[in-house]
């Protein structure tokens, strides 16, 4: 097969997450691995949480844009080990968030991997819209499971966070 | 491809799977069934948000089973098409979810085991479950922080909460044995380091508990009768009613796709 793995990357870019279409599956580091053989093309892709429910859509996605570019025999394959995490978003997946108005995740604390006491501080979140860091949780559940609802006392607007996980 | 296990081994990891996935299917579903009724929004998105995790991790769960079972069963026919007395999840998360203090007691009981549960299972040996459990571990965390917030809440909050809140523990305090207990089945997968002890883990979850309610001003419910065999499909009358709102569409319309 005459098509390099940075090609299908490439074309991968094309693949929008249907819930943040500002972000492509790429940005989001759901693609964990492809592999290029003459059997075909291997697309190893991670959930982001257990029960996302774009999963489908997603694999539906990348088989039929790899499709129309002339590309055969896709196996997509899904893998939970090691289990996704926000801090494999890029830079230039942040910023894409801040912009489109989600306030991008914080780099993950070790600390939070056990169970944390009652007194932890909480993280601050500065305003998408404003950069204000006198913002508060107003929700740790979301639209979606990767997100939680803020506001912001300075621009009073509410906004969105993307949990870091 | 899941890597090749002894028969008798293979025989008992189907099981235990159900075990853990059933535990999650049932519990999701319970939660589900809060949407659109929850008193204010924000919690109507917790909870939906809670029982899709449930659900997704039911999913993994119930999806290996299969593939280990290799009689073609996908995660789906086993949530659709089992009856109540092959379901192998415990009591404690097929209990009504009573008003919002007995919901919050359940899964603030059920996911304080599931915690330390799962922090061994991701060492297990059979290395498709352990990646189950590292990626659930994390789902684990907040839904133990979401209901531990809530047990201190209500606890710590008026008279009335403070009052359901101990009633809800008073009437689960009985599911909870099972949680911990094991048997020859798991007897066999422990001695294989594919599950690890769960009565090696009461002391950890009592721990934690305690901490909670004492910060919640509730008390741990005298010692009384404990529920057991569910496990072995012994149920409680609750689970039939949720499996036949839950199979319904599936099983009247099998095969159905859209």
């Amino acid at each position: 097969m005459h098509i390099t793995k940075e090609q299908v990357i490439e074309l991968l870019h094309q693949v929008r997450d249907p819930e943040i279409p500002v972000l492509s599956v790429v940005d989001m580091a759901i693609i964990r691995n492809i592999t290029i053989s003459s059997e075909g093309i291997v697309v190893q892709i991670t959930p982001t949480y257990s029960g996302c429910p774009a999963m489908h859509v997603i694999e539906q996605d990348i088989q039929s844009t790899l499709q129309a570019h002339g590309l055969k025999n896709i196996r997509i394959e899904l893998i939970l080990d090691p289990p996704w995490t926000t801090d494999w978003m890029s830079d230039i997946a942040k910023t894409k968030l801040q912009e489109y108005g989600i306030a991008p995740p914080h780099l993950t604390d070790p600390a939070n991997e056990q169970l944390v006491p009652l007194s932890s501080k909480k993280k601050k979140i500065d305003c998408p819209f404003c950069n204000s860091s006198t913002t508060i949780a107003t929700s740790e559940f979301g639209s979606t499971p990767c997100k939680s609802y803020y506001f912001c006392n300075d621009c009073r607007q509410p906004f969105e966070y993307f949990k870091s996980i | 491809m899941i890597p090749p296990l002894r028969k008798d081994v293979a025989e008992a990891c189907f099981e235990y799977l159900l075990r853990l996935g059933d535990d999650l299917l049932i519990l999701g579903h319970r939660l589900s069934e809060w949407c659109g009724h929850a008193g204010i929004l924000e919690e109507d998105l917790a909870l939906a948000n809670l029982a899709l995790d449930c659900l997704g991790q039911a999913n993994n769960c119930l999806a290996l089973a299969g593939q280990i079972e290799g009689k073609g069963r996908t995660a789906d026919d086993l949530a659709y098409f089992r009856d109540e007395t092959a379901f192998r999840n415990c009591a404690l998360v097929e209990q009504p979810n009573g008003d919002f203090a007995t919901t919050i007691v359940r899964h603030f009981l059920f996911c304080t085991a599931s915690f330390y549960l799962y922090e061994k299972l991701q060492e297990s040996s059979f290395a498709p479950l352990a990646a189950i459990a590292k990626k659930s571990l994390k789902e684990i965390i907040y839904h133990h922080r979401h209901a531990r917030e809530w047990m201190i809440r209500l606890g710590d909050g008026t008279p009335e909460s403070h009052l359901r809140a101990q009633q809800a523990l008073n009437e689960l305090w009985m599911f909870t044995a099972e949680l911990h207990q094991t048997d020859p089945l798991e007897a066999k997968l422990i001695q294989e380091g594919i599950a690890p002890d769960r009565a090696a883990l009461v002391d950890k979850w009592k721990q934690t508990i305690s901490q909670v309610l004492n910060e919640a001003t509730l008390t741990i419910p005298p010692e009384g009768y404990m529920y057991s065999g569910a496990r072995l499909g012994r149920h409680t009358e609750y689970l039939g009613h949720l499996l036949s709102e839950m199979q319904i569409v599936a099983r009247s319309h099998p095969g159905a796709k859209w």
